[in-house]
């Protein structure tokens, strides 16, 4: 059975009926789901959800959807690996990695917000969905809308990365590029939420959207053995995302599902674009919008609309923010896939070198259990790394000609580990 | 001198259904004050109960955060097109806004009307 759930406005406390809405008309304040725990808490057990599907619709009981809805895209339930060789290099001895690179059916966390955003939208009865993305969540709404046979109007940046405007081009969505940063298209897209009757994700539908990104704290905690780890590091461009898996392990805690357990949240972001870590560093109660200037373009939202919330959910868990630079970023993601195999985006090599720091500096023990999370697949942000390796003279089918570029290889790492410059 | 401010669908409500004006105020001070005289159903739901304007109201000129342009320093020119858009959030604050409220519903009940728990700080 699915839960009842309704929108409620966060700051004045007044309720709405489910409705494609995401600003209260009193206080013009952001809303969000509201859902009723006390029923939820007569059907939710360990094993009711372990007897569901093996994505992220096994929490379906815990997500704003209809209660008949049938879901259509098995998005989530990705794998939360050890790393403890990505461990040794930064100082870590409980290190896991939640990692939503390999989420389906798009490759990033946004399939899971997406697919509550659309199960909404069908609801609603709209044909025309629509996004203002930094790329993910193009690639994800226009996959997932070509699945329900909706139509699809997505607005991005005009310098997005060519590996994300083919991934949203090749689902046969209207991609219509803006000239301008993503605050400039998120501004675009609320305007043309008023006048059109569409369903933008991330606008009118945003209350049920944001709920989709629960399951990545639920998937943890299930993963873990239903125990809640004692640090969680996230990456942040709106803010929702560390928000929610907050409140989904609130939820678990409230439902019984894992032992209470005061978890701390870390924020990672890119310095040219860090207001959400800015305002966590200097305990401002606002965020000061910034102009985004880093590779980490999925990251790069300078006037971040959860920012005050994200920055007082890691303040009051006693957590952390950081930020760092676009080298580090490049570094990292090559770090992640050297020591365990998962190539992210830059999104992931922000999470990464931020969690490396948090350990350098004492703020996450080496023995706590930490998990960080990767939200997006490198194979979309190939274009930082050109030039990084160079392309090999190719050699002739011959084993002779093979032995003998081995021994050139083996010489080489010889004088390199040596300590004399080859060049 | 004249500014074109255009309105949001959420203050419609308390507009009588307009969906902008035509403003001579040259900064955002005046603007305010106008636009409250010219809808006096939307004063109380355009500050907070010190008499802030609400933090998730944003002011755009032209293409640009008026924060960038010095905020309440910026002298409107002639022909400027002034957006007002609430900030679209969807997270789960940790604190709440009016201690008031707060204080009312511990009144009734002592644990959290969202998680259910009584230490609870997600409200």
């Amino acid at each position: 059975m699915a839960l009842s759930y309704e929108l409620c406005c966060r700051e004045c406390g007044k309720r709405y009926e489910n409705q494609p809405l995401s600003i209260c008309d009193e206080c013009f304040s952001p809303l969000e789901v509201r859902v009723d725990l006390d029923a939820a808490k007569k059907t939710v057990t360990r094993e009711s959800i372990a007897q569901g599907p093996t994505n992220m619709w096994r929490y379906q009981a815990l997500l704003p959807v209809p209660e008949d809805y049938v879901p259509q895209t098995p998005a989530g339930w990705t794998p939360l690996v050890k790393a403890p060789r990505l461990a040794e290099r930064i100082g870590a001895k409980n290190l896991y990695i939640k990692n939503d690179a390999v989420c389906m059916p798009t490759l990033s966390f946004k399939d899971r917000v997406v697919a509550v955003a659309l199960a909404n939208a069908q609801r609603f009865g709209f044909d025309t969905v629509g996004c203002s993305s930094t790329g993910n969540l193009a690639n994800s709404v226009a996959a997932q809308a070509a699945r329900l046979g909706l139509k699809t109007y997505i607005l991005v940046p005009a310098d997005l990365e060519a590996a994300k405007i083919l991934n949203t081009q090749v689902y046969g969505a209207n991609l219509i590029r803006i000239d301008g940063n993503y605050d400039h298209v998120n501004r675009l897209s609320s305007q043309i939420a008023d006048r059109f009757s569409w369903g933008f994700v991330n606008v009118n539908l945003r209350p049920y959207y944001a709920e989709g990104s629960k399951t990545v704290g639920f998937e943890i905690a299930e993963q873990l053995g239903w125990r809640l780890p004692d640090n969680v590091v996230v990456p942040m461009a709106g803010g929702s995302l560390i928000t929610k898996i907050r409140k989904a392990f609130k939820e678990l805690i409230a439902l019984g599902l894992v032992e209470p357990k005061d978890v701390r949240f870390f924020g990672a972001q890119a310095t040219g674009c860090s207001p959400i870590a800015k305002a966590v560093k200097t305990g401002a109660d606002h965020i000061e919008p910034q102009k985004p200037s880093t590779i980490a373009r999925s990251l790069a939202i300078g006037n971040p609309a959860d920012g005050i919330y994200a920055a007082k959910a890691i303040r009051e868990s006693g957590g952390w923010a950081e930020d760092v630079s676009d080298v580090e970023i490049v570094s990292a993601i090559q770090e992640l896939a050297e020591t365990e195999g998962i190539f992210t985006e830059t999104a992931g090599g922000v999470t990464t070198a931020v969690t490396a720091r948090l350990y350098a500096h004492g703020r996450i023990k080496p023995d706590e259990l930490t998990v960080t999370c990767i939200t997006g697949n490198g194979l979309k942000t190939t274009d930082v790394l050109a030039g990084a390796y160079e392309a090999e003279e190719p050699i002739r089918p011959r084993l002779t000609d093979f032995e003998n570029y081995i021994n050139e290889i083996k010489e080489l790492n010889e004088l390199v580990s040596g300590g004399i410059d080859v060049r | 001198m004249s500014v074109r401010v255009l309105l949001p669908n959420a203050f419609q409500k308390h507009t009588n259904g307009a969906k902008e004006l035509q403003s001579s105020a040259s900064n955002l001070p005046q603007l305010l004050d106008e636009i409250e005289v010219t809808f006096p159903a939307l004063k109380t739901h355009l500050r907070d109960e010190t008499g802030q304007v609400r933090r998730f109201i944003n002011f755009y000129v032209n293409e640009e955060d008026i924060r960038f342009l010095g905020n309440e320093k910026y002298a409107f020119k002639d022909g400027d097109e002034v957006l007002v858009i609430p900030s679209i959030a969807g997270g789960c604050d940790s604190t709440p806004p009016f201690p008031a409220l707060r204080m009312a519903r511990r009144k009734t009940c002592s644990c959290c009307s969202y998680c259910g728990q009584e230490e609870c700080t997600c409200y």
